[in-house]
């Protein structure tokens, strides 16, 4: 998906970041161009999902150093709204539910917020049902999640397509995906990973956080990442995470020396 | 979490303008001749001074409540004046006698008082400080023979039917409130729906409390007959004044047998400034008798306003097969105090009862659950469902339930669910990272918070409830 024409999207330079003063990111560089897909790999605890939190804005987490540029602009100055505004989607490793809240309502204040942003037209809540409905049938998604309550009672497969179903409509710059693959059954990673396939060209970019090589065998990554201590240890193309699938976590840690900083 | 909640808790009040008009007031204080004189101003029959007299001989002797989980200084009832009516108060033979001054106050409030300009067509009277002032639509509901008028008119024109009922659902000494109400009311709204008679449009009262140091003391007649029902709306507001104002009504409804009358309050009084300064001491006591088989009662109240609330409106299921519901959203902020609930009691048999109770803290504020759910011993088959949930918006509020379950019939069902949430920072984190701004976003968690209520209230009032709690709470989320 490279393209020699390809601009750079995503730019983090030795950002620390913490929570109640304890530092969970220390050192992050990372730079993501569009058309290119990244995976973060790394054991539990490793600051994966602090650093898509820290992306979006998350207000539980101060930044103490070092910066992120979006698109050349500076991210760390916009509230999360205006983030996401600017083209950032992060598909939530737990989705969060809102009782009451009707899925469809949702969807459509999220979309038709960004529509404005993007200076194109909103949809009544007609026309929003017949574009949802097309979006949720490439996610095999069953039209009566349009009725429930955001998220309430969903399975965590449900919710996770519904993640999907939500980049699909808003067409993000740069979609973060903490997990996505976590508790989808086989049929359902293949309908995802075709999906977010689906999604991908080469103007925008994604950033697959997962464990599993399986979810990279649909959707291929350009890079490959590893995450230790609140850091990127190691980076390397698609066969780092073969073999890691085989080997563990624990080599790294011995070539750790030979592999800092990498990528930056 | 606290810039964009704490900013969207804190609008401004928007009713608190005073209208200058000029009234006659009552000098302050309270004795038999202020009663006296309140009848008197009214021309009342005997009859009904002598039940006023009876209610303040009864109030004498009792004393104010100290149960409920609010705090304020001890009103001080000789500092009130119990009288106040915009002048000149001869009697107004259409719309275009109200005094203009009025009827611009109303406009400003959005209370639709000329019928042409009542889209929605809902018929309103409308009560400022201690008078009705104007009732719309009165002859087109005559034609179906509905009575809909100011309690002060129908004590003149049907004595029979408000000497019937007035008192027959909270008697006089039922409580401190209530008894005072009853020596000292000036004016409400009296509703009849004869036998058969489905109301063709929603009925509505709106209450204004205009002159600081006045009380107000309304009363609220609704008598459904066999077979009739109707839709009642209540509305109330009040200018800002750093003073507290003693509001204490008494509503009291009649179902017969099969009729149904659904009463939803908006309650916006005065709250009070963000030091706790001022605002209106809401006390009012509420009750509905289903007295006939198979009627229905449902009270559904959004609560927004006033320093202090006090108020459960209670249904009594008289009836065989009788319905009693009630849902509430009671929202508080700054230093507001909410003590609010209801009492079902189950009389009839298969008698069934639904409560559904929503509340909301900001601020310093406190908000208090308080039901009772009674299944006497004739109350074969009666089943209550209970459902209580608070929502905490940063964490200098509280909120607070307390349930009274009493059951003394082995058949009966009573079930209670209660859950407190805070509004979630990682709610609001996940509608924001979908370009969703912090108002809308707590406006769309606070409103399917509040569905299950929300979806009780007939159309124009839910959306006018629906804006009233965003502006409510603008400013309390961040
Ligand atoms: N509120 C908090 N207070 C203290 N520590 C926290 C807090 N939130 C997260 N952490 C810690 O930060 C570290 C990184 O957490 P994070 O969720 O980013 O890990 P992760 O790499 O996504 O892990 P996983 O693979 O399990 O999802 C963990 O050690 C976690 O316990
Ligand atoms: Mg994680």
């Amino acid at each position: 998906m490279i393209d020699k024409n390809s601009t750079t999207l995503l730019s983090i330079k030795n950002l620390h970041a913490s929570i109640n003063t304890t530092e969970i990111l220390n050192g992050i560089n990372l730079t993501v161009k569009s058309g290119e897909i990244h995976a973060i790999m790394g054991l539990n605890g490793s600051g994966k999902s602090t650093l898509a939190k820290v992306l979006a804005g998350h207000s539980a987490y101060e930044v103490t150093a070092g910066t992120i540029e979006f698109e050349g602009k500076d991210l760390l100055a916009l509230p999360p709204e205006e983030r996401a505004r600017a083209g950032l989607f992060l598909g939530f490793q737990y989705p969060i539910e809102i009782p009451g809240v009707a899925n469809t309502q949702f969807l459509r204040l999220a979309y038709n917020t960004i529509q404005a942003q993007r200076g194109k037209d909103e949809l009544d809540p007609l026309e929003f049902d017949d574009f949802v409905r097309e979006k949720m049938k490439l996610l095999d998604m069953k039209p009566d999640f349009l009725d429930r309550s955001v998220n309430e009672g969903f399975s965590g497969g449900e919710k996770k397509r519904n993640e999907i179903l939500q980049m699909a409509l808003l067409e993000p710059k740069l979609s973060i995906l903490d997990e996505t693959d976590s508790g989808l059954d086989i049929d359902a990673l293949k309908i995802v990973a075709n999906g977010v396939n689906q999604i991908a060209h080469k103007d925008n970019a994604i950033i697959l956080v997962t464990h599993y090589q399986r979810l990279l065998d649909h959707i291929v990554p350009d890079f490959v990442h590893v995450m230790q201590a609140g850091r990127i240890v190691m980076t390397g193309d698609k066969k780092l995470a073969m073999e890691l699938e085989t080997r563990g976590y624990d080599w790294i840690n011995a070539d750790q020396r030979l592999a800092t900083g990498v990528n930056a | 979490m606290s810039a964009v909640l704490q900013s969207l808790v804190n609008q401004p009040y928007k009713h608190g303008f005073v209208t200058d008009i000029e009234s006659d007031v009552a000098p302050k204080g309270l004795n038999e001749d202020t009663i006296r004189l309140i009848s008197a101003k009214k021309n009342e029959p005997e009859w009904l001074l002598s039940f006023r007299l009876d209610a303040y001989r009864k109030w004498v002797t009792m004393s104010e409540p100290d149960w409920q989980n609010v705090h304020y200084s001890k009103i001080d009832y000789q500092d009130i004046s119990y009288y106040s009516a915009p002048k000149p108060k001869n009697k107004l033979a259409s719309m275009d006698e109200v005094d203009p001054e009025l009827l611009r106050t109303f406009e400003k409030l959005g209370v639709p008082m000329h019928e042409r300009a009542a889209l929605a067509g809902v018929a309103v009277d409308v009560i400022f400080d201690s008078v009705s002032v104007a009732t719309t639509y009165k002859q087109k509901l005559a034609e179906v023979g509905i009575i809909f008028c100011s309690i002060s008119e129908a004590v003149h024109n049907h004595p029979e039917l408000v000497k019937k009922y007035l008192g027959s659902v909270v008697p006089v000494g039922d409580n401190f409130f209530a008894a005072l109400n009853s020596a000292v009311f000036t004016d409400g709204s009296f509703c009849f729906i004869p036998k058969g008679v489905k109301c063709p449009m929603d009925l509505s009262t709106y209450f204004r409390i205009n002159t600081e140091g006045s009380g107000q003391f309304e009363r609220t007649l609704v008598i459904a007959e066999e077979g009739a029902s109707v839709s009642y709306l209540e509305g109330c507001t009040a200018p800002q004044f750093d003073t507290n104002q003693l509001h204490a009504a008494v509503v009291e409804l009649i179902a017969l047998d099969n009729a149904n009358i659904k009463y939803s309050t908006v309650q916006n009084w005065y709250a009070g400034d963000e030091n706790g300064i001022g605002g209106i001491y809401n006390f009012v006591t509420k009750r509905g008798l289903a007295k006939g088989v198979n009627s229905r009662i449902s009270w559904t109240q959004i609560e927004t306003g006033a320093a202090i609330t006090w108020k459960y409106p209670s249904c009594i299921l008289r009836g065989d097969n009788s319905v009693g519901e009630f849902y509430s959203v009671a929202v508080t902020n700054n230093f507001q105090q909410a003590d609010t609930g209801t009492k079902m009691i189950h009389i009839g048999k298969n008698t069934r009862s639904t409560i559904i109770s929503k509340g909301i803290s900001a601020g310093h504020s406190n908000s208090s659950y308080r039901g009772l759910v009674r299944i006497t011993p004739t109350a074969d088959g009666a089943r209550n469902y209970s459902q209580c949930d608070s929502m905490l918006i940063g964490d200098q509020c509280g909120a607070h339930t307390f349930p009274y379950i009493q059951v003394q019939n082995n058949t009966a069902k009573v079930e209670h669910e209660a859950s407190t949430s805070k509004i979630g920072e990682d709610q609001l984190f996940y509608l924001s990272q979908r370009g969703i701004g912090a108002e809308e976003a707590v406006s769309m968690i606070i409103n399917g918070f509040c569905k299950e209520v929300f979806q009780q209230l007939p159309m124009e009032f839910a959306v006018e409830a629906t804006k009233l709690l965003s502006f409510k709470l603008e400013g309390s989320v961040g």
